[in-house]
């Protein structure tokens, strides 16, 4: 089966899409903000199991609210009986401790109360897994562009470049979107995404380049379609068996890797679209054409 | 690129066999230390408590600055510098004095060598404090390199404290490191309920007796009010007896009434002092100060010679073992304060486990079906080339000893779903390879060739995010990079040999057969 799609034609449409999409992510991080987990914003996370499963989530929130730990948010968190607790309250006293507001719900809730996860981030901490977490995807970036420069010319750096921003903003749009919580796993997933948007544009890229060679008269919008179309299955069976071994962590995975495992499912999906329609449109606006790589060659 | 030598053949299967049989250890129990090695489960999967320490110097910082009052007065003395409005407040050492001697100051202030006031850090190539002129105003405080070398030491000096508190409670395989310049990192595996350590890490155990004096007679002399009985006390500043000269110290129940009490051993030095003291003193009272606090304030019935002595207060079984505990293990410099904290409860680590292992086996029966799926004969080299790749995975985590937390299990699982690109990148080009070649070998070795670079491409790029998130990442993230990382290497090698070999015998063997992937 020879794939022979004309994805130039869709440049032009797709482009505006993913620039209006891009410009709508930026605007409702910029202003709806995001939901930074306690890793960023410092606070204490408890997560607890009644054996009693008539406790419903107002009974946990009042008994918690009692206790003076600032804004205070309950959900429920997989099975019946089992509640995510987050508050503000970042630093304990003598009055209040992990331990007494562990014995005063015990007490305020009927049956066995069972705390199975408890973290506390204070503030210097939080403040510096954000810049930590900040710092790695910046320098993942810069260590991608420099990567594909030694590796490529500097139009295929900044056109891969594009479509990783495009891709991790959308993706954070999405969260901010969905008011989804960012913590430490969602930055382990936004450097994967990363590297695997990378590697999408990479396997594109390397087509083109071998056919700007093969085919010297051919143009450029020609030879990324002629690319896409060589590469295209290997694109979605590759984008398959990943989103099929993440969405198995989506659903099977438990709670924890609930957030991580989306925000890859995200990525992946956005990813393999802009290796197409993003990455490769940029070269034809670049007008690369077999003479700049084969100068660049000459230069070397 | 399809012809592989006997001996090459051997070494790639030799290589596999050995890297991937460690996988097997973590479910044997062999005798030797070599195969003993196994995989660790992460705080998050075994359960277990996180616990990040910072040690608060700011009193030290304070009580390092007070230590050079008197040098500096005999210093600016000696060189005949008069000076004036001599202060010392939290973070500085201030005094006025005319121009003219200001070099003079410089002078016996900036002397490298044996400088008593300002002691040259050659660790960090700068001095211990740093000075301002302002007017006639000399500021003096301790330089950027005097604090972090304060705080490094006090880091130092309480690791083994810690350690040996957390040794006495008896936790299994404590791990107890250093985090930059001011935190130690506790985790405690098996640990549920992290408060009492909490609690024993917290306090610093400075204890001191001293003889409680008449009110304010003497000068040098604080107030404290005893705990127990709101009794207020005026307490002398001189210090008889530290905790630094206890060898030993053991809760105890008093003969008389019962009550739970602390009986200490005191060292040679200390026994003599302490007799001495005690004799001296017989009728007067000798109050028990803990931690800024005054535990009690018995009177002395007789002199204490033999080096023993007990300590009551209101004390319950727990509390007097904990201080028991805690005057065994030396006092810390200064509180340690808990900045993070982290604790899994041993049945959601289960649950993870339980949840992680399903997901792999799910998202890898998906993975082998859709390869079989789509390329048959050839998807079977990829599934074959795909378990080989984890058994390596898993054989290297082993041999390494590496963590595994619950995003490092996500990190297998995604290595399942991106490993088979190799093969799929590999196979693409063979079909079209297929297309323009008659010789199924001509096709097959080009189509390696050409697909090689690109893999290369595409795995470095991950690899590279992967090692800056290990190098940026915290606690249960760094597994995940961890296994990301190891996973694209034994990707790049399965598919590079093993799956390459695979595909050699069936092109050898169907040299002359339409082959269709």
């Amino acid at each position: 089966m020879i794939n022979n799609y004309n994805f130039e034609q869709k440049f032009k449409l797709a482009n505006i899409t993913s620039m209006i999409l891009v410009l709508l992510s930026i605007l409702m991080i910029l202003f709806k903000g995001l939901n930074f987990g306690i890793d960023f914003k410092g606070g204490t996370l408890m997560e607890l199991r009644c054996d009693s499963t008539n406790i419903q989530i107002s009974d946990v929130r009042s008994s918690f609210n009692q206790l003076d730990l600032g804004d205070i948010n309950v959900k429920e968190f997989g099975k019946k009986g089992d509640f995510l607790i987050k508050f503000e309250r970042k630093s304990f006293d003598d009055k209040i401790s992990i331990k007494t507001i562990k014995e005063k719900v015990s007490n305020e809730l009927q049956g066995n109360v069972d705390f199975r996860r408890v973290e506390n981030v204070g503030p210097k901490v939080s403040k510096e897994l954000l810049e930590s977490g900040l710092l790695a995807i910046s320098l993942a970036l810069a260590a991608m562009l420099f990567y594909i420069w030694v590796r490529f010319e500097w139009q295929f750096s900044i056109g891969s470049i594009i479509a990783i921003f495009h891709d991790v903003l959308i993706t954070i749009g999405l969260f901010s979107l969905l008011s989804l919580e960012i913590n430490l796993s969602i930055v382990a997933a936004v450097l994967t995404i990363v590297g695997y948007s990378m590697n999408d544009t990479v396997v594109i890229y390397d087509r083109i380049r071998e056919n700007l060679i093969k085919y010297s008269s051919l143009k450029i919008g020609e030879i990324s379609n002629k690319s896409i179309n060589e590469t295209l299955s290997r694109t979605i069976i590759t984008s398959s068996t990943t989103l099929l071994a993440l969405i198995s962590i989506f659903i099977l995975g438990g709670e924890i890797l609930k957030g991580f495992s989306l925000a890859m499912i995200i990525g992946v999906v956005i990813g393999t679209y802009s290796s197409i329609f993003v990455a490769s449109p940029i070269l034809k606006y670049f007008n690369v054409s077999f003479k700049t790589i084969s100068k660049e060659k000459e230069n070397n | 690129m399809l012809n592989f030598s006997n001996s090459k053949v051997l070494s790639i299967y030799i290589t596999f066999i050995l890297i991937s049989i460690f996988s097997l250890t973590n479910f044997l129990n062999f005798e030797s230390p070599f195969l003993k090695k196994k995989v660790n489960l992460g705080l998050d999967l075994q359960g277990g408590s996180y616990l990040l320490l910072e040690v608060d110097s700011s009193a030290l910082e304070k009580r390092r600055l007070q230590s050079k009052v008197i040098l500096l007065k005999k210093a600016l003395n000696k060189s005949l510098i008069k000076f004036d409005n001599f202060s010392i407040n939290d973070d500085s050492i201030k005094f006025t004095t005319e121009e003219k001697n200001f070099k003079e100051f410089e002078k016996i202030f900036n002397l490298k060598g044996s400088n008593e006031i300002n002691t040259f850090l050659d660790k960090y190539n700068s001095f211990e404090l740093d000075y301002t002129i302002k007017n006639n105003l000399i500021s003096i405080y301790l330089s950027k390199y005097g604090i972090i070398n304060l705080r490094s030491a006090a880091v130092d000096q309480s690791i083994e404290i810690v350690r040996r508190r957390i040794d006495e409670i008896g936790t299994k395989e404590p791990s107890i490191l250093k985090r930059g310049n001011n935190r130690i990192l506790v985790e405690l595996p098996g640990i549920k309920d992290p408060e009492r350590i909490k609690e024993l890490l917290g306090k610093t155990a400075e204890l001191s007796f001293r003889l409680v004096t008449k009110d304010n007679v003497e000068f040098g002399s604080e107030k404290f009010i005893i705990t127990d009985t709101q009794e207020e006390i005026s307490v002398s500043k001189r210090i008889i007896l530290s905790g630094e000269n206890l060898i030993d110290a053991q809760p105890k129940f008093d003969n008389l009434n019962n009550q739970p009490i602390v009986s200490f051993s005191l060292d040679r030095l200390g026994s003599q002092r302490f007799g001495r003291v005690t004799s001296d003193n017989i009728g007067k009272r000798l109050a028990i100060i803990l931690d800024n606090e005054a535990i009690s304030a018995p009177v002395i019935q007789d002199s204490i010679t033999g080096g023993n002595g007990t300590i009551s207060g209101n004390f319950t079984f727990q509390t007097a073992t904990d201080l028991a505990l805690l005057l065994r293990s030396g006092a810390l410099p200064t509180p340690l304060n808990v900045v993070e904290e982290r604790t899994v409860g041993p049945d959601l680590g289960k649950d993870s486990i339980e949840a992680g292992i399903v997901s792999l086996i799910i998202g890898f029966l998906l993975v082998v079906l859709f390869m079989s799926f789509k390329y048959k004969l050839f998807g079977i080299i990829a599934n074959i080339s795909l378990i080989s790749n984890l058994l390596m995975l898993m054989g290297i985590l082993t041999l390494l000893e590496a963590t595994l937390t619950l995003p490092g299990i996500a990190g297998i699982i995604l290595t399942v779903g991106m490993a088979v690109d190799a093969n799929v990148l590999i196979f693409e080009r063979i079909k079209e390879e297929l297309k323009g070649e008659n010789s199924n070998i001509q096709a097959f070795d080009s189509g390696f060739k050409k697909s090689i670079v690109t893999i290369l491409d595409a795995n470095i790029t991950t690899l590279i995010a992967s090692i800056i998130l290990f190098i940026f990442g915290s606690g249960p993230v760094k597994g995940f990079a961890v296994t990301l990382s190891i996973g694209l290497v034994t990707t790049l090698f399965s598919a590079y040999f093993i799956s390459r070999h695979l595909t050699s015998r069936i092109v050898f063997k169907n040299r002359d057969n339409k082959i269709t992937i």
